[in-house]
């Protein structure tokens, strides 16, 4: 019975899933297709948590479900109050040639993925026994973290690097999002004095507990800007003398943290982020706490969009 | 079976009950005002029988506490939010249905 | 018990699917977005279900973090969003 039950479990989060992808993809209503992506971000998170993958679960919650949708509609009140013809008529998705062309391409990538699982070999593990065999020279008892942080850290560390560069990018283009005019009110005002702190709690308990279960920089970084969303969003702005270089500074403060490290490493053990196991959790957490700072900060400021001080060029 | 186990049963369906009640109401009701009426039913009441049934059957006092503290959060959440959207499209210009 | 728990999970991804109805049809914004905030409190249930059913403790710092940033994705919509929404009074 339960079986059958878990079976019609993932039968109809794969077919939500499959079908809120297509409805924010084909909808003309640049609004819906926010709502339909933050419902995809929903049904994505329990869709991960099925397949076991509590961590990217996590995250999805995190920066899918909820600082994405967040930038998507402050994104959307841009578009809205400076190029209203870009949302009203958005033609009707894509037709002729290049609709075969692209269901070609697809069909082309699905064949390719379908192929590469199929010639897998049978007994085929994946690289959990390798990981699970050092897990204990890693510093760490959760695998994911073990993972990210050190046996791959290259790849989290230019995955940081990606983030920043989306900030460079959006000021760059000078984008300054619309703040209306009305007072935020005591509702709105009590709820983020009771909510600011806790957000700044639950990112300092993510990003500790990341070491030995779900959890990380990424996750705890994405509640943190949450927090500062949030602040944004009641009305506090950032002040002056801090959105000089003591923003810039916690801008790169993970990233600079990081690479630093890798640097050390390289001269040192001869390898980009070789760590060492009597040092790795130390280290880790170093890197961790950094990288959770910058990157809760990266976030808040793509919602800000321009570069404080520079709004009025 | 325990006295319990009966009982986080009954919260538990009864909760399940609520969200369909949530959800019937988000689709049947003509208007934003009442839709939020039947939102926060499944929100506070569906939710929190949800966590009451599933407090019953935890071994430790602290995911309890994690458990309510879910619960405390939505209630919160739900309550603002349903004013500030209320308020919102009041000052839109969305006229509340009359019958 | 572990039948009903599991039984719960699926009735609540159904009340999802038709949930889903009102954030397609609208008609106004703020018709969506609480479409959506439904969803989220619906998917906050699952996770605390599924952690019980399957005795994975994280979930429930999943259900944490979901219940908390889908609040500040409300906030947004409500401080940026709606005051830019069209009125759509006509449309109903």
């Amino acid at each position: 019975m339960e079986t059958l039950i878990s079976w019609a479990i993932d039968v109809a989060l794969a077919l939500l899933v499959v079908s809120l992808a297509w409805r924010a993809l084909a909808s003309t209503d640049l609004f819906k297709a926010i709502v339909l992506f933050i419902a995809f971000g929903l049904v994505l998170t329990l869709v991960w948590v099925r397949l076991n993958a509590t961590d990217v679960a996590l995250a999805e919650a995190a920066i899918g479900a909820g600082v994405t949708g967040a930038l998507l509609l402050a994104a959307y009140a841009k578009l809205r109050a400076t190029s209203p013809d870009a949302i009203v008529d958005r033609a009707g998705g894509i037709s002729g040639i290049g609709a075969i062309s692209l269901l070609i391409l697809i069909l082309l990538v699905a064949a390719a993925l379908g192929y590469a699982v199929w010639t897998l070999p049978s007994d085929y593990t994946g690289l959990g026994k390798e990981v699970a065999a050092n897990l204990d020279q890693s510093g760490v008892s959760n695998p994911v973290t073990a993972v990210l942080l050190n046996f791959r850290g290259y790849d989290t560390l230019l995955e940081i690097m990606v983030l920043l560069l989306a900030l460079l990018g959006a000021w760059s283009l000078g984008i300054t999002i619309p703040r209306p005019e009305a007072a935020p009110g005591l509702v709105l005002d009590t709820l983020s004095r009771l909510l600011v702190p806790l957000l700044i709690l639950v990112a300092a308990y993510l990003l500790w507990v990341g070491a030995h279960a779900p959890g990380g920089a990424f996750q705890a970084g994405a509640v943190l800007a949450a927090a500062g969303v949030l602040m944004l969003l009641s009305g506090r702005e950032l002040p002056a003398a801090l959105a000089t270089w003591p923003l810039r500074l916690a801008l790169v403060l993970g990233p600079a943290t990081f690479l630093m490290l890798a640097v050390i490493t390289l001269i040192l053990e001869g390898r980009v982020l070789k760590l060492s196991p009597e040092w790795a959790g130390r280290l880790i957490l170093i890197i961790e706490t950094t990288a959770t700072i910058s990157i809760g900060v990266t976030l808040t400021a793509l919602f800000m969009g321009a570069p404080p001080g520079e709004e009025d060029r | 079976m325990t006295t319990s186990d009966y009982l986080s049963v009954a919260l538990l369906t009864t909760g399940g009950l609520f969200f369909l009640a949530g959800t019937f109401g988000l689709l049947r009701f003509p208007d934003v005002f009442t839709r939020l009426h039947a939102l926060t039913k499944a929100d506070n009441v569906g939710l929190g029988l949800t966590v009451a049934g599933l407090a019953l059957q935890v071994d430790s006092w602290a995911v309890a506490g994690k458990l309510l503290l879910i619960w405390l959060l939505a209630l919160l959440a739900g309550a603002t939010v349903s004013y500030l959207i209320a308020q919102g499209a009041l000052r839109l210009g969305i006229r509340p249905w009359k019958r | 018990m572990q039948t009903l728990l599991f039984t719960l999970v699926l009735f609540l991804i159904l009340n999802l699917g038709v949930g889903m109805w009102r954030v397609l049809r609208g008609p106004t914004t703020a018709d969506r977005m609480l479409a959506a905030q439904l969803l989220g409190t619906t998917a906050v249930a699952i996770l605390l279900l599924l952690a019980e059913a399957t005795g994975s403790a994280a979930l429930r710092d999943v259900a944490l973090v979901l219940a908390l940033l889908a609040t500040v994705t409300a906030v947004a919509f409500v401080r940026r969003t709606l005051p830019y929404s069209e009125n759509a009074n006509d449309d109903e």
